[in-house]
């Protein structure tokens, strides 16, 4: 005998709005392509053009020219694209006609992962059965560093990516930790290959600044060059070796070019620090900037070339004085409000 | 397609899976070792033999009928094309039992157990999902050492369940419980093995009927 269940029609009715975004079957992707490529020819034909040679950009503007739209959006208007790019990928049903979904963990709910997870852990036993029987037949096993500083382990984002899985923090560092386990055992030679699908290389960055070497000129005089700035002020100077401590900017005198002690002095500062004041000679050209921006690029720029001439203990101590740094300091914005870029507009009480 | 499926059930013993283990082969295994005497479950004591220095022995003649029956009766569900779902919470043999499913062409799930995997089921997997239709626990309690979350939940989706019970664990909610160790390797490999076999062979005769009736 069948007992009556009782149930509500809250029960009985499907709820549409948490069954979630809709799957799509490989079957109905298939179809869409097919629909969409006849649907391509039959545009060709229309707009008059050859069907074997109607590129994407063709049907845009064909759609464009059809359906004339006035929406702002782009997303909005009429489109007509490859069915890839349309549903997104991840979103095919995951079982076949009888209901048997195709991957062995599907049940889990993350599927890639736990896939990813149970391929790493068999990549470790291995590794280990095989040290056993090393270790039986007689040979040590080898302690090698493979790890080079230049190679780094996919971050998160990349891993969703590469699964079309979430993945929390948690999950992330546990996949880390075994990968790094399966690193520091030894005879890791045949995993690699599968390691360096989940590492990058980071280009190594230079720390050393290279010194230029000192050229020679047609007398045999040694010279170098440096460049340098210092708010709108760029300036290139040659410094050359057994000299008077003549300088020359912009092919004038330096006391006709800078009238005032300050940005004279400003010049010498690189020879006062190194003793060398009326060793070198000195041509520079400037351009941009004011009086004393000019003396500040010159300054930098003269220091650079110095560097050629100079120990690197000595070179330590004109970034230490900080000779060598660029001064970042720009004019600041005024910004609407106020008088200039800090000052703020007379505040009245009444 | 009738007689394909009425066949099977009128014998006994149809899939012959008596012949796949042995008393000897259990005691090999060692599979009648149960945990100490302060770890036993109260419901379990039907299934004890005795109990020797502290340490609870499982009577392996009970074991040998309900393993016969537990494994005739996944013979059966795999013959009618049924899905099985392989759940084991201990990390020593988890990687086996994924092994182990993926060879016979079955389901398994070794890791955390999501709240509503079965009974929420409809938003967890996707609309439309097949549930299993068998489930089959290698080891029955999770890593707290309390009853899995499947046993219940499977009992309330009607989905029958087969599982190695040990002394500490509790049998109730298990449609063919089979009373063994589940801590051992030797142990955990024997049921493996043998799961393993029974869903072989079932599917092999389920092919072989096929062909034989789309001859006739």
């Amino acid at each position: 005998t069948l007992r009556v269940i009782y149930t509500t029609t809250v029960v009985q009715r499907k709820n549409v709005a948490a069954s979630g975004p809709e799957k799509y079957t490989e079957a109905f992707i298939k179809k869409q392509i097919e629909e969409f490529n006849l649907g391509k020819r039959h545009l060709a034909n229309m707009m008059g053009e050859d069907p074997e040679t109607f590129t994407q950009e063709d049907i845009d503007k064909a759609i464009a020219y059809l359906f004339p739209s006035g929406l702002f959006d782009e997303r909005a208007r009429p489109m007509m694209k490859h069915p890839t790019e349309i549903f997104p990928e991840k979103r095919k049903i995951q079982w076949g006609e009888d209901g048997r979904p195709f991957h062995f963990l599907f049940y889990t709910g993350k599927q890639s992962y736990y896939s990813l997870m149970h391929e790493t852990y068999g990549m470790l036993l291995n590794a280990q059965k095989y040290q056993d029987q090393m270790t039986a037949q007689g040979f040590p096993p080898e302690k090698e560093k493979k790890n080079l500083p230049g190679s780094r382990w996919l971050t998160k984002v990349e891993l969703e990516e590469m699964l079309l899985e979430k993945l929390s923090d948690h999950d992330y560092s546990r996949f880390i930790q075994l990968l790094q386990k399966l690193v520091t055992l030894p005879y890791g030679n045949v995993e690699e290959k599968y390691m360096q699908k989940f590492s990058k290389e980071i280009a190594t960055q230079l720390q050393k600044v290279v010194i230029e070497p000192l050229k020679y000129d047609e007398q045999g005089v040694a010279f170098s060059t440096g460049e340098g700035q210092r708010k709108t002020a760029r300036a290139t100077a040659v410094v050359y070796d057994n000299g008077s401590g003549k300088i020359t900017v912009n092919g004038v005198d330096v006391l006709h070019y800078f009238p005032v002690l300050q940005d004279r002095e400003q010049l010498l500062f690189p020879f006062q620090f190194l003793d060398r004041i009326g060793k070198h000679d000195m041509i520079c050209t400037v351009s941009g900037g004011g009086r004393s921006s000019q003396a500040g690029a010159i300054r930098l720029a003269s220091a650079k070339a110095l560097r050629s001439f100079v120990t690197e203990k000595e070179v330590e101590f004109m970034r230490q004085a900080g000779l060598l740094t660029t001064d970042p300091r720009l004019k600041e914005r005024k910004k609407p409000g106020q008088e200039g870029a800090r000052r703020k507009f007379t505040w009245k009480k009444r | 397609d009738d007689r394909l499926l009425a066949e099977p059930l009128g014998h006994p013993d149809f899939f012959n899976v008596q012949e796949l283990f042995s008393l000897k082969d259990l005691f090999d295994a060692r599979v009648h070792l149960g945990h100490k005497k302060g770890c036993r479950h109260r419901f379990m004591e039907p299934y004890i033999f005795g109990c020797r220095l502290g340490q609870d022995i499982i009577d392996l003649d009970q074991t040998m009928q309900h393993l016969q029956l537990a494994l005739n009766f996944t013979a059966h569900v795999a013959y009618r094309k049924g899905i099985i779902l392989f759940v084991s919470r201990n990390r020593q043999f988890g990687h086996l039992v994924e092994s182990t499913a993926r060879e016979c062409g079955e389901y398994a799930h070794t890791r955390y157990w999501q709240g509503g995997l079965l009974t929420n089921a409809h938003i967890q997997l996707g609309p439309g999902v097949r549930l299993p239709d068998l489930l089959v626990f290698i080891n029955s309690l999770n890593n707290v050492f309390e009853p899995h979350v499947a046993i219940r939940d499977a009992a309330k989706m009607n989905i029958p369940t087969v599982g190695v019970v040990d002394t500490n664990c509790n049998p109730c909610l298990i449609t063919y419980p089979v009373p063994g160790n589940d801590d051992s390797p030797t142990a955990v490999e024997l049921y493996c093995k043998l799961f393993k076999m029974t869903i072989i062979r079932a599917k092999d005769k389920r092919k072989q009927k096929e062909v034989f009736y789309e001859l006739q």
